[in-house]
């Protein structure tokens, strides 16, 4: 059986794993969980209902890349990330939290929405791999020969499946 | 404007899909705009008024592309 995605009815698809790559899709959504807290909301009942929140610009740099600052005016970009940002945390841990309970060894039919959720979380998870990992543009050469003893590899392969995996989700969508 | 820039991690077949997807464009359109981000390193993506920029700047970051916001009056 070879893992991935093919194209499924009503805009779904259908998903293939084995249940080792399904416990790994797992302990990945729930780091994801764990990386991205839920949106703090103000004390304030009506912001806190306008999803009106926090406003800081992230200092890690996962965080950072997941929520980039939209403008080059810090000004302006505080105000965005005031309005949004609790939103997109909103999503991202939904997005997760779809990933982590729909994830089944064998066959398993996704819906439309849910094969969304699935391409915003893998393509989240990559780029928290992605910028933990510093990788460039050239990381599949990098991985072909680096040596398997490498500290580095089982996260580097990780990267890489996930890669697999997220062209596998587009090319079923398209 | 709305500007996505390059980055190392989110993959040319994504990008296309995900400019199809959020704009409507025809395949054709969304590639050429994936492959200026890719060789020119950014790519004006979407224009409009503020709020029409902001809400695809939103939607974007939901996606993880890295997208930006340019007030037309700054070049």
């Amino acid at each position: 059986m070879s893992s991935g995605f093919s194209s499924g009815k009503n805009g779904g698809v259908v998903a293939e794993f084995e249940a080792a790559e399904v416990s790994l899709l797992r302990s990945l959504a729930s780091m994801m969980l764990g990386i991205v807290p839920p949106g703090e909301t103000s004390d304030d009942p009506l912001e806190r209902a306008l999803g009106i929140g926090d406003s800081a610009a992230p200092t890690d740099p996962v965080l950072a890349r997941l929520f980039p600052s939209a403008y080059e005016d810090e000004g302006d970009s505080t105000e965005f990330r005031r309005y949004t940002e609790a939103t997109l945390r909103d999503g991202k841990r939904a997005d997760a939290q779809t990933v982590h309970d729909t994830a089944r060894a064998g066959r398993a039919e996704l819906s439309a929405e849910e094969a969304q959720a699935w391409l915003r979380s893998l393509n989240d998870l990559r780029l928290t791999l992605g910028t933990k990992l510093d990788v460039t543009e050239e990381v599949h050469d990098e991985i072909a020969m680096m040596s398997e003893d490498d500290p580095r590899y089982p996260a580097y392969v990780t990267y890489d499946w996930l890669t697999y995996l997220q062209d596998s989700l587009v090319r079923a969508l398209w | 404007m709305t500007i996505v820039w390059n980055d190392p991690v989110n993959l040319m077949s994504y990008v296309t899909y995900v400019f199809q997807t959020v704009f409507g464009y025809e395949r054709e359109k969304a590639e050429k705009l994936m492959l200026d981000v890719h060789r020119k390193g950014k790519a004006v993506v979407s224009s409009g008024t503020r709020e029409e920029m902001e809400r695809d700047v939103q939607i974007l970051h939901s996606y993880g592309l890295w997208a930006t916001l340019q007030p037309d009056s700054v070049k």
